[in-house]
C-alpha cells in the first residue's frame, strides 16, 4: 500500500478519528457549551475539499458514531451532519473561491443548522433548554474554521490525497 | 435519490430509537467500534494523573501514610461493633419473621468519559458485560447513589446519573420512613422531590435514602440531603428540593453494585 497519494484514504480517517476524540475530550463543565463542533468541521473541510470522496454515507456513519459517543439518541448527531454534507455538496463549487472569512461564515450558517437539527430532535426526545445558548458552538466553530482549514488543506496537500 | 434512502433510514432509526427503544443492539455494536476513542480521549487525563501520583514528594507520602494509618485504625474498630451488630440485626429480623439482608457485593469500576452534552448527565465507566454488568445495575460512590447501567457493551458501560431529567428514583425519608420520588432536574446539585403533601413531616436536613421499592435499587443507600421546603398554603403539595450525596461531578472511582438475589423481596 502507498501511503500517499490519491489512494491514502487514512489520512481522511485519521482527521475523523482526531474529531471525535476532541468531541468527548473531558472538559471541566462550565468548558462544555464553549466546545467547537470538530466532527462538523473537518466533515465541512473533507465534503468541499474531495466531494466525490466524502459525502452522505461518510456523514451518517460519523454522525452514528457521535450518537453513541454522546449517549444522545440514536440519528440525532446523524441527521444534522446529512443536513450540513448535503448543503456542502450543493455549494463547494462557490465556498472554494470564498476568501476565508466569507468561508467562516458559511461554516456559521452550517454549523447553526446543524445545531437546530440536533436540538430540535433533543426536544422531542424530552431534553434541551429553550436558551439560544445552543449556537454558541457554531458561532466557536466559525472563528476556527481557520485553523482547521489550514492544517487539513497542507495536511492533504503534502500526502496528496484527491 | 441516496438523499431521500439516507434521510427515511435515519428516520426509521429515530422512531425506533426514541419510541420502541429497539436499538440496543445496534448501539452495542457502535460503542464496541467506538472503544479506540474512549481510550483515546481518557490519554491525556491518564497521563496527566500517572505525572501527578509519580511526582509526589516523600514528606507527602509519609504524611499521607500516617493518615491513612489512623484512618485504618478507626475504621477497623468500627468494623469490630459491626460483625456483633450484623449478627444481631440477622436475630432480630429472624425474630420478625423478613427474610435476612445480604451484604451486597461490589466491584470498582473507573470512569473513562462523561457525556460531552451539558443536558445530558451520563457517564461512561471501564467495566462492560465481560465483567458481568446489566442494564439497571446500581452504581456508587464513596458517599450515595451515583445513578444506574443504561447501556452495556463488552468493555465500556454507559451509567444514567439521578439528577439527569429523565431519571427518576424511589426514596424515602431515613428518619420517619415517609416514602417520595425524587426526581433529576437537570442541573447537577439538585434532585427534586415531588407530590408530597404539605401537612407531610419532612424537613430540611432530612436525608432521603432508597426505598427498594420498584425494586431496581437496594434499600437503604444514601441519595440525597433535603436543602429547601416550601410549603404554599394555597397548593397540595409541597415543593421539596434535595442535594445529591454522592459527588456527582468529581468520582472517579466507583462502585457497581451485585445485589445478592435474597434482597430482592421488594419485587
Amino acid at each position: 500500500m502507498d501511503t500517499r497519494g490519491p489512494q491514502a484514504y487514512w489520512l481522511i480517517l485519521v482527521s475523523f478519528f482526531g474529531a471525535l476524540v476532541l468531541a468527548i475530550l473531558p472538559l471541566p463543565r462550565y468548558l462544555l457549551i464553549w466546545r467547537p463542533e470538530w466532527v462538523a468541521l473537518v466533515l465541512i473541510y473533507w465534503s468541499m475539499a474531495l466531494p466525490h470522496r466524502v459525502g452522505l454515507l461518510t456523514a451518517l456513519c460519523l454522525g452514528l458514531m457521535l450518537d453513541v459517543l454522546e449517549g444522545a439518541l440514536l440519528g440525532q448527531n446523524a441527521t444534522g451532519l446529512v443536513v450540513v454534507a448535503v448543503l456542502v455538496m450543493l455549494l463547494y463549487q462557490r465556498i472554494r473561491v470564498f476568501n476565508l472569512w466569507q468561508q467562516s461564515g458559511v461554516v456559521f450558517v452550517l454549523v447553526s443548522l446543524n445545531q437546530m437539527v440536533c436540538q430540535w430532535l433533543q426536544q422531542w426526545e424530552g431534553l434541551g433548554s429553550e436558551r439560544l445558548l445552543f449556537l454558541l458552538p457554531a458561532a466557536i466553530s466559525a472563528l476556527i474554521w481557520p485553523v482547521v482549514y489550514f492544517s487539513l488543506r497542507s495536511a492533504r496537500r503534502s500526502y496528496r490525497v484527491s | 435519490m441516496r438523499l431521500v434512502l439516507v434521510l427515511l433510514v435515519l428516520v426509521g432509526i429515530l422512531v425506533a430509537d426514541h419510541r420502541f427503544n429497539a436499538m440496543l443492539g445496534a448501539r452495542a455494536v457502535l460503542e464496541m467500534v467506538a472503544t479506540p476513542v474512549y481510550w483515546a480521549a481518557e490519554a491525556p487525563v491518564k497521563l496527566f494523573d500517572w505525572g501527578r501520583e509519580r511526582l509526589v514528594s516523600h514528606a507527602q507520602l509519609l504524611e499521607d501514610k500516617q493518615r491513612l494509618q489512623q484512618e485504618n485504625l478507626v475504621l477497623q474498630g468500627r468494623s469490630q461493633q459491626m460483625a456483633s451488630l450484623q449478627a444481631e440485626n440477622v436475630r432480630l429480623r429472624a425474630l420478625m419473621n423478613s427474610s435476612a439482608i445480604l451484604r451486597d457485593d461490589v466491584q470498582v469500576a473507573e470512569l473513562v468519559g462523561v457525556s460531552p452534552d451539558p443536558e445530558r448527565h451520563q457517564l461512561v465507566i471501564n467495566k462492560g458485560s465481560d465483567d458481568g454488568v446489566f442494564v439497571g445495575q446500581p452504581l456508587l460512590d464513596a458517599d450515595g447513589l451515583l445513578g444506574q447501567v443504561v447501556e452495556v457493551s463488552p468493555q465500556l458501560s454507559r451509567v444514567l446519573l439521578i439528577t439527569d431529567a429523565t431519571h427518576s428514583i424511589p426514596v424515602q425519608v431515613n428518619r420517619n420512613g415517609v416514602r417520595a420520588i425524587a426526581e433529576g432536574t437537570g442541573s447537577l446539585g439538585q434532585l427534586e422531590v415531588h407530590h408530597v403533601s404539605a401537612t407531610t413531616d419532612i424537613r430540611e436536613g432530612d436525608l432521603l435514602v432508597t426505598s427498594g421499592l420498584g425494586g431496581r435499587f437496594p434499600a437503604g443507600y444514601p441519595v440525597a440531603v433535603v436543602s429547601n421546603v416550601y410549603r404554599d398554603p394555597g397548593k397540595a403539595f409541597a415543593n421539596i428540593f434535595a442535594t445529591p450525596s454522592a459527588a456527582l461531578d468529581r468520582s472517579r472511582h466507583v462502585l457497581l453494585v451485585f445485589t445478592a438475589p435474597a434482597n430482592k423481596e421488594g419485587d
